[in-house]
């Protein structure tokens, strides 16, 4: 007989099940223990450990936290719910690499309830839903995906006969944290775009009495909501978060700081036009309206689809879509970011380049500061939702 | 007879509802509700028609990048933009490779679990089930070990009294008839696809930067620089390479896991080639062009219309001969319920008149759907795979003609198998062999032309607002995405988007009852589907999961104010 002894970790108590007893089957192990009895190796998990540690810019030596928590009998259980979304987030969620989907679904997680691939459907899917909120209550974890609408008494979206709105603050209500991944579930994103015809809103707004993790982006990094989702299991409490509560390790740092064209901008070397000598030589697509130097996301450098590419090395520009209601306020998306100091778009572009860099570094801080300062004032709703204007008059840029 | 509701349908994109009543065992009629919408065309009002597609295609992040493709082809044909060869050839490359991709999403994991019993893969013998594995594919995973170590991850799971995604499956019902050693395979397969789709899909992230949601096109071509000396083009011999590897990778898991699986499955169910047949009636607008989109008739995939599974003759398709109703759909029309409005006219009036949520059944003898009803001459079509293939073979495209005949023979099927539900499901693998066919072709055209000195990408004459006509001017793109033919219509005056319209694939596949009383695609294919147990009506999915419905799609304009849009509205998307 296999005597199997768990201790619990101490800044994680609502997961953790304190109990030595036998096992005899695979029902009373750890993950890592029955995965590495079966095949998957302890290094494949040291893997998967170190790179959610690196993920979360954590000090290597809590690697071994996030194992030990990883090697909890019961594994967490999971709910993802799907409202006025277009699944892409799920979809994302498919094409994660490290760790890759079947990794995170069924071997970390008890992924109990996903409309998009879930095995059961109709009763059965809605009874697995009630069956977590009834037994698991204030013990699970819950990702929600796509707006909820309010307008109508919310007949724009219902599921079951239910409304996504009663649905979100039943589920969110009873659960033990709740994450919003991509731009929709955080702040309406798309769908609350003017004129927001569904009274759309984000969880958030939604579920006033939880409080909701954000991880936008259209779609969310799946490396940074599996790194949000172990950092939780491993110290019960959430990582470092902004105003926005967006997680500091992912939306910390301005996309233009950290993008491979960046030191074509500061040498004044533009794509001037699509196919042009400088969009064929990696040029900085500033011109070509990219939101860069206003967006705030770690995708130069966590990169998707297994670290490939990201749009503006693909030759696109950026549309900031991490950053708050992104689609009313990045856009037109063609339209150059307004002047900051000492570098003017008239400007030819021989002028613009090392006699600017200092101006440019300078305004770059001045940004910095100012997104830092933005980023601690109080948030009031009231005046998020003057970004809900008619896109005629949001056309404030200057081309 | 019983009254069964299926609320959600799971395993597919977006929001779908399910009615049927059933008697004697059997489907005696059904209702399809699309329950969600959110606006987009009304959203996409005002703005610049250069950035349609970043929101459009937002329209679906399953079908990521379609709408892309449809929309920046509406706005180039209202504008009178050709596009540069090389940016046909990248569109055509992301598009074959979204399909591929689709595809084989659509059998293992949205649609497999239909067929396959998770459960009884655990009384499989692994070396029986590597002597299946081989004895139908050279796919080199194949081992007894390979197997048995996929076995016991499911043991794993299944004893861990926690099964995940797999916890709420009919498991055990006796619809469910594999032997245990397909069922094991199918569940290797399962996570292999997982694998491979992740790794193949990184095509869309050399061209596009991501998938989901890929952010290079461009009105007038694309933003994906070529240059054969570049490192830093998106576009150079580096790349090219890897795009070749990826598109081979897809040629192989196609060829030896794809196809043998959906032939090994479907022979075990016979009956499901004479369900599930539904319309009859089969619409393509064609696509994959080689040289300009106007060019239609040498499209890869042919544009047409068959009729009344009459494959002796392909009917020519207009798109002025499309209308919209809404007698069962929760708007109004200004000239009544019984019209029906070309898209380009359209009207959008929401009216719900549903029950109040939260509610047990819809009163499906009035409205009882967000989706309208799109009809061709007034007549309901089925779009998708099946379409395209039938369009094709009727039109005697030899491609496609020879691997449809040659399925026939190994499945030992008349023709007439084809209007069915493992029709739908044989037409889609079919097509995905040819899309990974052609893949390579277009990879070797493109570093054909880059090596050649080729490297415009971008058609930049009507770039510049100021270039467009100031009067209104309209377009209207299409492409045919994994589910079927879509369709955008955009007007354009005075540098902004004046109205915006999809009308996509899953309206035409499960949209409801029209004026006269004709059936949706996926009601009238649910007829006569045998229910063995009406509290777990497997075989309902596996009909609609044929259709691979996508209701994100179901995006149609809704004021919340209720308020009449009589100008041109973009009514809906589908």
């Amino acid at each position: 007989m296999i005597r199997v002894t768990y201790s619990t970790c101490t800044r994680y108590p609502n997961f953790t099940i304190i109990s030595e007893r036998s096992a005899m089957d695979d029902s009373g192990k750890s993950v890592v223990a029955c995965l590495r009895k079966h095949g998957v190796s302890r290094r494949q998990f040291l893997e998967f450990a170190g790179l959610m540690t690196a993920t979360l810019a954590l000090p290597p030596h809590y690697q071994a936290q996030i194992l030990h928590a990883l090697e909890q009998k019961k594994k967490p259980i999971l709910v993802w719910l799907e409202f006025q979304d277009c699944a892409g987030n799920t979809e994302a969620m498919l094409r994660s690499s490290h760790p890759t989907v079947a990794d995170v679904v069924l071997d970390v997680l008890s992924w109990e309830y996903h409309e998009t691939i879930m095995a059961g459907a109709g009763h059965q899917a809605e009874a697995a839903l009630a069956r977590v909120i009834r037994e698991e209550k204030g013990k699970y974890m819950c990702i929600v995906e796509g707006a909820i609408p309010t307008a109508d008494g919310g007949v724009y979206c219902t599921i079951g006969g239910r409304t996504a709105l009663d649905i979100a603050r039943e589920v969110c209500g009873s659960a033990l944290a709740t994450i919003s991944v991509g731009a929709c579930a955080w702040d309406g994103g798309l769908v609350k775009s003017y004129p927001n015809p569904t009274g759309a809103v984000g969880t958030q707004e939604a579920v006033p009495g939880v409080k909701v993790v954000n991880l936008p982006g259209c779609p969310h990094h799946p490396a940074n909501t599996a790194a949000v989702l172990v950092h939780y299991l491993t110290f019960g409490e959430m990582p470092a978060l902004d105003s926005y509560n967006r997680p500091l390790f992912a939306y910390g740092k301005i996309i233009h700081d950290q993008c491979e064209r960046r030191a074509h901008y500061d040498a004044g070397r533009f794509t001037e036009e699509w196919g042009d000598e400088g969009h064929r030589k990696g040029y900085c697509l500033y011109k070509m309206g990219c939101k860069g130097p206003e967006a705030n996301y770690n995708c130069p450098t966590v990169r998707y689809n297994d670290a490939t590419s990201w749009p503006v090395k693909a030759g696109h520009g950026c549309i900031a879509c991490a950053s708050p209601r992104f689609w009313d306020t990045m856009s037109p998306f063609y339209k150059r970011l307004p002047n900051v100091a000492g570098f003017g778009v008239d400007v030819p572009v021989g002028k613009i380049g090392v006699a600017v860099i200092g101006a440019v570094a300078a305004a770059t801080a001045v940004h910095l500061a100012a997104v830092t300062v933005k980023g601690h004032a109080h948030h009031d709703p009231s005046e998020e939702d003057k970004t809900l204007v008619p896109p005629s008059h949001s056309i404030k840029r200057e081309d | 007879m019983t009254r069964i509701v299926i609320d959600p349908v799971t395993r597919i994109e977006g929001h779908l509802r399910i009615e049927a009543s059933i008697e004697g065992h059997a489907v005696s009629d059904a209702w399809s509700s699309g329950t969600m919408f959110r606006g987009i065309e009304l959203i996409l009002r005002d703005r610049d028609p250069r950035e349609a597609w970043i929101w459009a295609q937002r329209i679906c992040g399953v079908c990521t990048t379609v709408h892309a493709l449809a929309s920046v082809r509406a706005v180039e044909d209202a504008l009178g933009i050709e596009v540069p060869d090389n940016a046909r050839l990248i569109r055509n490359i992301i598009a074959a490779a979204q399909n591929i991709q689709d595809h084989v999403v659509h059998f293992y994991h949205l649609h497999a679990l239909d067929w396959v019993d998770v459960t009884v893969a655990l009384k499989a013998d692994p070396a029986k089930t590597a002597q299946v594995a081989q004895s139908i594919s050279d796919w080199p995973k194949s081992s007894t070990s390979y197997f048995r170590t996929v076995q016991n991850r499911v043991k794993t799971l299944i004893a861990s009294k926690q099964l995940s995604l797999f916890s709420s499956g009919y498991w055990g019902h006796p619809a469910y008839i594999l032997p245990p050693e397909v069922n094991l395979l199918a569940v290797a397969h399962y996570l292999e696809a997982l694998e491979f789709q992740r790794e193949f899909i990184r095509i869309h992230a050399v061209l596009g930067g991501k998938n989901p949601h890929l952010q290079t096109y461009l009105v007038g071509g694309m933003a994906t620089s070529i240059d054969p000396n570049e490192p830093a083009a998106t576009v150079n011999p580096e790349r090219i390479t890897l795009l070749t590897e990826l598109a081979k990778l897809a040629a192989t898991f196609v060829e030896q896991v794809y196809l043998p699986d959906v032939f090994a499955i479907a022979s075990y169910y016979p009956e499901y080639f004479k369900l599930g047949e539904g319309l009859g009636n089969f619409m393509a607008y064609g696509c994959y062009p080689s040289g300009s989109i106007k060019d239609t008739a040498n499209f890869l995939i042919p544009r047409g219309i068959v009729m009344g599974r009459d494959l002796s003759t392909v009917h020519p398709l207009d798109p002025a001969n499309i209308h919209e109703y809404i007698a069962h759909s929760w708007y109004e029309y200004s000239d009544g319920n019984q019209a029906g409005r070309h898209p380009s006219v359209g009207e959008t009036k929401p009216k719900y008149s549903g029950p109040q949520p939260p509610f047990e059944y819809l009163d499906v003898e009035q409205k009882y759907s967000w989706l309208k009803a799109p009809r061709y001459q007034d007549k309901a079509m089925e779009v998708g795979p099946l379409a395209r293939t039938l369009v094709a073979y009727a039109s005697g495209r030899q491609d496609v003609r020879k691997k449809v005949d040659a399925a026939l023979v190994k499945l030992n099927a008349p023709p007439a198998a084809l209007f069915s539900t493992l029709g739908r499901i044989a037409a889609r693998a079919l097509e995905a062999e040819l899309m990974a066919e052609n893949l390579p072709l277009w990879i070797a055209q493109l570093d054909d032309h880059m090596s050649h000195g080729d490297v415009l990408i971008h058609n930049g004459e009507k770039w510049n607002p100021d270039t467009w006509p100031a009067h209104a001017v309209r377009g209207w793109g299409s492409h045919e995405a994994p589910r079927g033919a879509l369709g955008h219509w955009v007007e354009i005056e005075d540098q902004k988007i004046k109205n915006y319209q999809a009308v996509v694939p899953s309206t035409w596949n499960a949209g409801p009852r029209d004026a006269s009383g004709q059936r949706g695609a996926y009601e009238a294919a649910l007829i006569g589907t045998p229910v063995a147990d009406p509290e777990r009506p497997v075989e309902i999915l596996r009909t609609v999961h044929s259709f691979d419905p996508c209701m994100a799609c179901a995006v149609h304009v809704v004021d919340a104010q209720g308020r009449e849009y009589s100008h041109e509205v973009l009514s809906q998307a589908l």
